[in-house]
């Protein structure tokens, strides 16, 4: 017998009261960098040899241009709520813990705000 | 009343060390790696978007046999969390778990990470010749 309400029951979160968006986020992601990231290491294959202009028409191209903000938004998405996970089992201090945690977020915010911007002012011509 | 001998759980001093236990902590190592490695990727990106000079600093790094030592390091880290990542992506569908199929996993996502790293150089090198 279960003493839950019927709306607690529906809305599945625990004593946490976070459910499991976290855990599906990271599998959400983890999916979609399975051919972007492939996608990715097979197009840098081709640019090793590559000078600036011809790395700046292959990151223009549309097509090029939205799988890489498609890439930056999972990776750095993923990367955030993997260091999280790390943290909060490595990290004991309280304070030590929400400061490590909000560098993470903090960072990947920024680096990925850094690599569209990148993206966008390359493929809009700058 | 002491506690002091009350028995504990297991825990990693007491584990006999086993073939698993390490893939599993190098999911980990690898993908804190990797999430240092996208400060590459930004930079990369950054610097194209600056201009030749600055694109040119990224080159002469990946040049440069640290640099390259650092992309072969990120080159093994990607394709060992990405197979083990796809091997996590199993086990959450509810497969997987007989001792057996565990070690086979284990095999093939140590062969895969170091085949591909090794095609992926040999391509690279063949793309520039040298």
């Amino acid at each position: 017998m279960s003493h839950r309400t019927p709306l607690g029951r529906a809305r599945g979160l625990g004593s946490a009261h976070e459910g499991t968006a976290h855990w599906w986020a990271q599998r959400v992601t983890a999916v979609a960098l399975v051919p972007l990231s492939l996608w990715f290491v097979v197009g840098l294959l081709g640019l090793i040899d590559a000078e600036h202009a011809a790395a700046k028409a292959w990151i223009a191209h549309p097509i090029n241009a939205a799988l890489l903000v498609a890439l930056l938004v999972a990776v750095l998405h993923h990367a955030q709520l993997g260091l999280q996970v790390v943290i909060e089992d490595y990290v004991h201090g309280e304070g030590a813990k929400i400061a490590g945690i909000m560098v993470a977020k903090f960072a990947a915010i920024l680096l990925g705000l850094a690599g569209v911007f990148a993206v966008l002012k390359i493929s809009f011509g700058g | 009343m002491t506690t002091r001998d009350r028995p504990l759980s297991p825990h990693l001093q007491i584990y006999r060390w086993q073939w698993t236990m390490l893939l599993s902590i190098l999911h980990r190592m690898t993908g804190v790696g990797l999430a240092g490695g996208t400060l590459l990727l930004i930079w990369w990106l950054v610097a194209a978007a600056a201009g030749p000079e600055a694109y040119g600093h990224v080159q002469g790094f990946v040049a440069h046999w640290f640099g390259r030592l650092v992309m072969l390091g990120f080159t093994w880290a990607f394709f060992y969390h990405l197979a083990n990542g796809i091997r996590h992506l199993i086990w959450d569908t509810g497969r997987g778990f007989e001792l057996k199929t565990g070690y086979v996993g284990a095999w093939i996502v140590a062969l895969f990470s170091i085949a591909l790293t090794i095609l992926a150089w040999l391509i690279a090198y063949g793309i520039n010749g040298g």
